[in-house]
Formats: C-alpha cells, sequence, structure tokens
C-alpha cells in the first residue's frame, strides 16, 4: 500500500482490533501461554480470565442468568458466527428429531442460507420467508410458514448488506406458539445497537468477534439455559463439553475486553457515527442524481448505507474508490466472485440497473467527519467518470 | 480482490476511445444489464476500407472497460477482413492476462466487435439486439446458446464446465445447466479424438498375448513384487483385458487401507512406464 490515507468504510466486513482490545489479549500469547484446562497455577488461572470474559460478553447481551457456580454459561465460546449458526441449527434438530422443518428468511447470511440449501440436499423440508422491495420480513408468510412440525427458525438480528434491523423478539415469539426453538445470527447487531436476550424468548443467538473490534476467529453462541443442546464439535471437555478444543484464549480475552468497549460505544454509534452516516447519504444522493438508499430507512443499523447508483456497475466504483484509499464493499456480482448480484438485493427485486452499481458503506466508532466530508467530494466524480463511458447513461 | 496487472489497470483507468463514433458505419451493442455487462461499439471506415475511428461505451467491472478499451486499439487500422479474424485471445494478448473469472469480458469485446461488422454488412441492422441467439438456450441465467459454448470451447480449446462459466458465465448462476454444458463438451471433445492411441501401446498390442502376460508378469515379479514385500505385502496377475491389467493384492496389501493409493500409484505406474500410457491396473 502507498502512504496515502485509508478510509476504511467497509466494518460490516470485518472491524479494526481496538488498541485496548489487543492490549488486553497481548499477554496471553507469548507471557501467559498456559491451557486454561492445565492443573498447575500457570495455565489454570488463566481459566479466571475466560470466565471474565464470559461475563463481559453476557453483560453486552444482557445474558443474565447464572447457574449454580455463578458463572455466565449461556454463553459458549466458538471460533466464528458461522460455527455458532451451524452449531444452532443442528443442535436444534437433534433436540427435537421428531421436528424436520427448518424455517429461515432469504436474506440470511450465507452461513445460514446456505445451511438450509445444504439441510434440504439432506432430506430437511425448509421454508424461506420472503421480503419486499425495502427488505422486510413478509410476517404473514412466516406465520404461516411455522407450524407444529418446524424443528427451529432462524432470523437474522441485523442484515449484513442493507443494515435492516428485523423484529426477532416478536418472531421469537411466534416460533415458541408453536414449540418451535428461535436461533438468531445477531453477528451485525451486536455492538451496534442495544440487544437484550433476557427481555426476549430468544433461544439462541450468534455473534462475531471480529465485527465488534476483536480479533477474527472467535465467536460466541448464546445458549438460553434449560435449552436442549447438542454440541457439533466433539472431543474434550472445554466450554463445560458443549464446545471441544482448546480455548482460544487470547482472542476470547480480547473478545471480553471488546465486548466492554462496545456497552460504551453503542451510545456513540446510535448518536455520532448514525450522524455521519446520515451525512454521508445526504451528501451523496443529493450531489449524484440517480443513486438511492437502499433497504428500509425506518428499522436500519446506524452505521450502515446501501447506496444503488444507477448505470454503473459496482466493481468498477470500488477500484476507482479503492485507489483513493477509501474501502467500501458491492453487492454486484463482479465483486463477489459469483456472476450474479446479492441475493439480498435479487429477494427484494431490486432492479438490475441499480443492483448492479450498489455500494455499502459501514462506518465504525473510529471514522471521523472529514473521512466522510472527503468521500462526499469524491463520489461524485468517480461515478460521473463511470457513466461517461456507460451505454446505459443517459444524460 | 482481483489480480489485475498493470496493463489492465491504465485500460481502465484510461480507457482509449470511449464514446460513440458519429454517423457510424458500423454499430452493435453486446450483453444486457440482467448480466451485469454490456459494450457498445461502433466505428467508421476510411476510404480504403480500414477501421478509421472506433469508439466503445461499457458497462462492467474494471476487466470489462479494460477489454473494451484494449480492443478499440487493436483493431483500429485493420481492414474489416481482418478485423473479424480477431478473438478474445488477441484481446487478453494485449492486456497481458485477465483473471480467470474474468475471461468472458474479453469474449465480449470480440462478440461486439463481429456484431459491429454484421451491422454494417447489413446482416443485423435492428441495435441492441445480441448476437447469441442462434441455436437453442441452454443457460437461462444468462442467455447462452448450445451455439456459443460450442464455439467458446473450440476457440479457446476449453474442456470444462468451470472453464465454460469463467468464458461466457454459462453455468454461473443457477447451475442448472451444469450436466447439459458438460454433454455439450463430452460431444465436441469425444468427436474430436476419436480413440487415439499412443504408439507404445499399437506395439504391444501387436504381440502375441501369450507374450503380453510374460512381459507384464515379469515387471510384477522383478520391479512390483519387491516393492510390495518391503510392507509384508504380495501380488497375483489374474487376467489382462484390452487396457486393464486385472491383479489381486496378498497379504498385508489384501487388508491395507491404502490399497487403492498402492494400485494406483505403485502397479499402475510401473506398468504406465515400462509398458504404455493408456494402461490401467484393477484389483479383484
Amino acid at each position: 500500500m502507498s502512504s496515502k490515507k485509508l478510509i476504511y468504510l467497509d466494518n460490516n466486513a470485518t472491524t479494526a482490533v481496538a488498541p485496548e482490545v489487543f492490549e488486553a489479549m497481548r499477554p496471553y500469547l507469548c507471557e501467559r501461554y498456559g491451557n486454561p484446562g492445565s492443573i498447575h497455577t500457570f495455565g489454570g488461572s488463566v481459566m479466571a480470565k475466560i470466565e471474565e470474559a464470559r461475563e463481559q460478553v453476557a453483560a453486552l447481551i444482557g445474558a443474565s442468568r447464572k447457574d449454580r457456580h455463578g458463572k455466565f454459561t449461556e454463553i459458549i465460546f466458538t471460533s466464528c458466527g458461522s460455527e455458532s449458526d451451524n452449531t444452532a441449527v443442528f443442535s436444534a434438530l437433534r433436540a427435537c428429531p421428531k421436528r424436520k422443518k427448518v424455517v429461515i428468511s432469504v436474506v440470511e447470511h450465507p452461513a445460514v442460507l446456505s445451511l438450509g440449501k445444504e439441510l434440504e440436499k439432506r432430506g430437511y423440508p425448509v421454508s424461506y420467508i420472503p421480503v419486499d422491495s425495502k427488505g422486510r420480513l413478509d410476517m404473514e408468510r412466516y406465520e404461516e410458514m411455522v407450524d407444529s412440525e418446524t424443528a427451529i427458525v432462524s432470523i437474522m438480528w441485523a442484515n449484513n448488506e442493507t443494515g435492516n434491523i428485523y423484529p426477532v423478539e416478536k418472531c421469537a415469539e411466534i416460533a415458541h406458539r408453536y414449540g418451535a426453538l428461535f436461533h438468531t445470527d445477531a453477528v451485525q447487531a451486536i455492538g451496534k445497537i442495544p440487544c437484550n436476550v433476557s427481555d426476549s424468548e430468544i433461544d439462541m443467538l450468534s455473534l462475531s468477534g471480529h465485527k465488534l473490534h476483536a480479533p477474527k476467529g472467535v465467536g460466541v453462541l448464546y445458549v438460553r439455559r434449560g435449552i436442549n443442546f447438542h454440541p457439533m464439535q466433539i472431543g474434550g471437555h472445554q466450554e463445560r463439553g458443549r464446545r471441544a478444543g482448546t480455548e482460544n484464549v487470547a482472542s476470547i480475552i480480547a473478545l471480553g475486553k471488546a465486548a466492554e468497549l462496545a456497552m460504551k460505544s453503542i451510545r456513540d454509534e446510535n448518536t455520532r457515527v448514525k450522524a455521519l452516516r446520515d451525512r454521508l447519504e445526504q451528501g451523496i444522493c443529493g450531489s449524484i442524481p440517480k443513486a438511492m438508499v437502499l433497504g428500509d430507512p425506518e428499522n436500519r443499523l446506524p452505521n450502515t448505507s446501501l447506496i444503488g447508483f444507477e448505470a454503473v456497475e459496482g466493481e468498477s466504483i470500488l477500484m476507482m474508490m479503492d485507489r483513493l484509499g477509501i474501502c467500501a464493499s458491492s453487492g454486484s456480482a463482479c465483486t463477489t466472485g459469483s456472476l450474479e448480484p446479492s441475493h439480498v438485493l435479487r429477494a427484494m427485486g431490486v432492479p438490475y440497473t441499480v443492483a448492479h452499481g450498489a455500494i455499502r458503506f459501514s462506518l465504525s466508532t473510529y471514522n471521523t467527519a472529514d473521512e466522510i466530508e472527503f468521500v462526499i467530494r469524491e463520489m461524485p466524480g468517480i461515478i460521473a467518470w463511470l457513466r461517461k463511458l456507460s451505454p446505459f447513461w443517459k444524460e | 480482490m482481483w489480480d489485475y496487472n498493470d496493463k489492465v489497470m491504465d485500460h481502465f483507468l484510461h480507457p482509449r476511445n470511449v464514446g460513440e463514433v458519429e454517423n457510424p458505419d458500423g454499430v452493435a451493442q453486446v450483453g444486457n444489464m440482467s448480466c451485469g455487462d454490456a459494450l457498445k461499439l461502433s466505428f467508421k471506415l476510411d476510404k480504403d476500407g480500414r477501421i478509421a475511428e472506433v469508439k466503445f461505451q461499457t458497462f462492467g467491472c474494471a476487466s470489462a472497460i479494460a477489454s473494451s478499451s484494449a480492443l478499440t486499439e487493436l483493431v483500429k487500422g485493420m481492414t474489416l477482413e481482418e478485423a473479424e479474424k480477431v478473438t478474445n485471445k488477441d484481446i487478453v494478448a494485449i492486456l497481458g492476462d485477465l483473471p480467470e473469472a474474468k475471461l468472458h469480458c474479453s469474449v465480449m469485446g470480440m462478440e461486439a466487435l463481429q456484431a459491429a461488422i454484421a451491422n454494417y454488412r447489413g446482416e443485423k441492422t435492428e441495435e441492441g439486439h445480441e448476437d447469441d441467439h442462434q441455436g437453442r438456450i441452454v443457460c437461462k441465467c444468462f442467455n447462452v446458446t448450445d451455439t456459443k459454448i460450442r464455439n467458446i470451447a473450440l476457440d479457446n480449446d476449453l474442456h470444462t464446465v468451470e472453464e465454460i462459466t469463467d468464458y461466457c458465465k454459462a453455468g454461473g448462476a443457477c447451475g442448472s445447466c451444469l450436466g447439459e454444458i458438460q454433454d455439450i463438451l463430452d460431444g465436441i471433445w469425444k468427436e474430436k479424438k476419436p480413440e487415439t492411441h499412443s504408439s507404445k501401446r499399437a506395439e504391444f498390442m501387436k504381440m502375441p498375448l501369450i507374450q503380453r502376460v510374460l512381459k507384464v508378469q515379469e515387471l510384477i515379479d522383478n520391479e512390483i513384487k519387491p516393492m510390495l514385500e518391503q510392507d509384508g505385502g504380495g501380488i497375483e496377475l489374474v487376467d489382462m483385458k484390452d487396457n486393464v491389467v486385472y491383479v489381486k493384492l496378498t497379504g498385508h496389501c489384501s487388508s491395507c487401507p491404502s490399497a487403492g493409493i498402492t494400485l494406483k500409484r505403485g502397479v499402475e505406474a510401473v506398468l504406465k512406464d515400462c509398458l504404455f500410457p493408456e494402461i490401467e491396473v484393477e484389483s479383484v
């Protein structure tokens, strides 16, 4: 990379490890490298730090129930969001073998959506809840789908592309009416909006460390106390036998610290960061013709903005932005290596003229007003230049 | 992140010949919005029938824009007879290289050129229509016909379905036509290559059967058995038919979990090396 300044607006993809988080995890790599499962003090004492991290994560998501020993055992550390999602769904299918049906939404992250397709291949009936043109769930269709055959419903708390927030508490209640378990992939929601599982009927929840300023390679599956749980990864006794494998100690401690920081920064996310996001949208859509915000403006994450630019293609836009050091994402076909635009935009019925040119900006607490103003200044030139090249652009 | 080389980036950032030629002699647009890329090409000829002016407009990714730009540089000054011989490979050659999954961009360039030439000759007058509609649609997601798949496979020597997807997108979305694409490829390459056998095989097959058996037995005894005996295994020759040698693994080999590997990498490799490359070994 050259010395040009980096403007990172791709925080739904991954985030920077917070300096405080890195400081917290550092001693557990080279110095205090002991195995928390060991008998000796050098290793065993690390376990206390893991329990502390468990408590920090529990506090962030409101998992307030403790076991008899005062431990927050509803929190299971995993390797990532995808592992948590897979574990939740497979556990539910094993917990109630008489029920075979799985209900998910069409806009799920591939971690759940591809799992749905795989389960279909294995003979499980899978229903997909449709969305409208703003990406909102069709709640009527959902209620029709869930029934006494349904083992589990899995609906994301917030969508990674549009930032749409879904009414998961209400969805959980509906699932429970039919005796089905309810899981939510909350990878994009945690740290950005207040989430409290104790106030809801949510049975299981997935989150991922690297989306909230912890490192990659650590995640959490929350499992409500009293839920019949079946581990996916079999082996040692770690995580009380619910997730075998030596703990990713440093990253777990990092995630605990990140959770603690997120509790403090969530206010900033929903005030200052949200204002920056709104300014970005207003600045871009105000100066560029035929640019439109996609998704549900009423119920969106405060940090996410998906903007469709008519008649231009997303990869070209990103490449031009990249030259200026601006990082963002696109739901266009070319960037993903797939040949079709994102399944989310297709499910919403976004016209191809806009879907191919959709750019996702996702901010974090580290972004500044100067950065946003720079992007607002640069975008019109990029779009105008590419439209000059486009056979579909008519002045 | 795509690994675009400097030439591709140069053509993307500084595209040559952007726009529309006024009163063009030939013009065509291929691709469409739903496919995610489209190219409109127009040209004008000089009095000697050479392409004097050529311009493009492209909707698409960086490599689509770069391919279009490279195409215009390539064909400027050519006669139409020269231009119609231009293939996607020529476009890739100018750019140095394209990522595999982006090769369809160069194919789009070739198609636009052919369509614009056809337009000039009056073969197609309607602007904006694709030239793809000859043949039967195989890939419904991207409207790719069997004719196009066959032509692209033959022009670029493509043998796998993945390569076809890279070059023309067919099969790249829902995937329901992958089997059909495979059938088309099987059709082409089986027709093309009617059983060509190596000369070594011909020589071997000329020998009387008993000689052939003795030859194989000799190799098994001298080359293969000592190898297997090191691990407490053994081997017996059972039968031979055409290219296939049937053997029975004995001793430790018979129950060894890697017997399959022994058979292919050990036994078959020796026989291929010493006799002829088409030979196969199977256990009974």
